[in-house]
């Protein structure tokens, strides 16, 4: 059953201290700057939550989303595959500083790894970063005459992503690039929160183009002119 | 001594050369990005980008961005007909799945039994690997290209590689600003060097023993 929320913060209410966080976005696309910053507005009134896991592609850009987060204090730990940019100052200042902890995984792995959480597979084998530093304590089995290393599913408490359009049972399509990891962590966590640009009635979205099925959805949140994060680091925006 | 080489769109322009009609191609951040320009005319080539686009074209022009499409250096980017949209895990499939013809990434390091070190220089800093990893594995061809040697003129293709390896005997063929080569059994066979190096002063700068098997051709490219 998928609730529809009238105000953005009834749909982060219950995150607790220490929750794990997948949030959809690959660089500004996907990015769901509104349901961020709605969590990190709770944490300036309330001090919670804090100590969270992030599980994002990267981490964070300029001053706005999970750049944010980190830099208001939210966030203990980043999985990720590449928190290092130009504008990551907010995650490169915390790491240097030794604020936050690290877990770097390979972005195909970080995928499947998603994919596998919400599809109720704990471990696969793949090629990637066999014979590398990433693969240093992981187990490794030879298939067919080549290695592979064994990964773990990777699942989280709650999944904040950017829908561009849904239906009241959850049925969520997606603009452009901006699908990326959206999917995949809609399956992967406990609660599943869209945000999304349009919202229609039952039928309103063709069957044959839904992308991700309303069994994966629990809350909805209609944002109709979301802001993209590229834009808003273009402009220097600091979320606070 | 300074060596006649070819610049870093030379070295683009050559390895666009042997980019076949209708392959599939995944090209690595800086460096391999600029081969797009140089494909050649009439062949049809199909561009991947790990974030979920397949049949991408040019750079869209000033002001026209559009942020939502983009590639995997985050860049602005545009579609050509018959693209399309995918999840991350569906865009690793096929990275993974043997389905690219050809994955083309930049180096530090390659040794000569094609082990490629291409995503970290050490403890300094914050580590970041992306895709890599993952895009020297499953590609039907694993190309770098690359300067022959570093800033300071030492060389990066080696015995072994002294950096974190992205992945183990991986890459297939190295476009360099001296010449091109393959990954054999033997260890690096020399196809083409530039006119005006001689393998003499090729080797001296190659951490590795060069092999010939057949002829070696004169590597050349346009003023571009």
């Amino acid at each position: 059953m998928v609730e529809i929320a009238a105000q953005i913060g009834d749909t982060l209410s219950d995150i607790p201290d220490g929750a794990r966080l997948m949030i959809g976005g690959f660089g500004g696309s996907g990015a769901p700057i509104e349901l961020i910053h709605a969590l990190i507005d709770r944490f300036n009134t309330t001090g919670q939550p804090k100590n969270l896991t992030v599980i994002n592609n990267n981490a964070g850009n300029g001053g706005v989303g999970i750049a944010a987060m980190i830099s208001a204090g939210m966030v203990a730990k980043m999985v990720c595959s590449f928190p290092r940019s130009a504008d990551a100052v907010a995650f490169g200042t915390a790491y240097m500083n030794g604020d936050i902890e690290l877990e770097l995984v390979p972005q195909g792995t970080l995928a499947e790894r998603i994919r596998a959480g919400g599809a109720g597979i704990p471990a696969f084998y793949t090629p990637t970063s066999f014979g590398t530093d990433l693969a240093i304590g992981k187990a490794t089995e030879e298939f067919e005459g080549k290695m592979y290393v064994r990964e773990r599913w990777l699942k989280a408490d709650f999944a904040l992503i950017k829908a561009e359009c849904a239906d009241r049972l959850g049925n969520l399509t997606y603009r452009m690039a901006a699908r990326n990891f959206a999917p995949l962590m809609a399956m992967a966590a406990e609660v599943t929160i869209a945000q999304t640009r349009t919202l229609l009635d039952p039928g309103g979205i063709d069957p044959q183009e839904v992308i991700t099925q309303g069994i994966f959805v629990d809350r909805l949140i209609a944002v109709p002119s979301p802001e993209q994060e590229e834009a808003l680091v273009r402009d220097e925006v600091n979320y606070a | 001594m300074t060596l006649p080489k070819l610049t870093g769109a030379q070295i683009a322009w050559r390895a666009a050369q042997d980019i076949e009609d209708g392959a599939y191609v995944n090209l690595g951040i800086g460096l391999p990005e600029r081969i797009a320009q140089f494909q050649p005319e009439g062949r049809t080539v199909t561009y991947h980008t790990e974030n979920g686009v397949l049949g991408f074209g040019d750079a869209p022009a000033p002001g026209q961005e559009d942020w939502d499409l983009i590639n995997a250096g985050k860049k602005a980017i545009t579609i050509k007909p018959g693209a399309s949209f995918f999840n991350h895990a569906d865009s690793f499939a096929m990275v993974r799945g043997g389905h690219l013809d050809l994955a083309v990434l930049g180096a530090y390091q390659v040794a000569e039994n094609g082990d490629l070190a291409n995503w970290s220089v050490g403890s300094k800093g914050v580590p970041a690997v992306g895709g890599a990893m993952d895009l020297v594995h499953g590609a039907k061809r694993v190309a770098v290209i690359t300067d022959h040697v570093t800033k300071d003129g030492k060389p990066k293709l080696m015995r072994e590689c002294t950096l974190p390896l992205t992945g183990k005997a991986c890459v297939t063929r190295i476009y360099t600003s001296l010449a091109v080569l393959d990954i054999t059994p033997m260890g690096f066979v020399l196809r083409e060097k530039v006119p005006g190096v001689s393998f003499d002063q090729l080797q001296t700068v190659t951490g590795a023993p060069l092999h010939i098997d057949e002829t070696v051709q004169d590597l050349k490219a346009p003023e571009v």
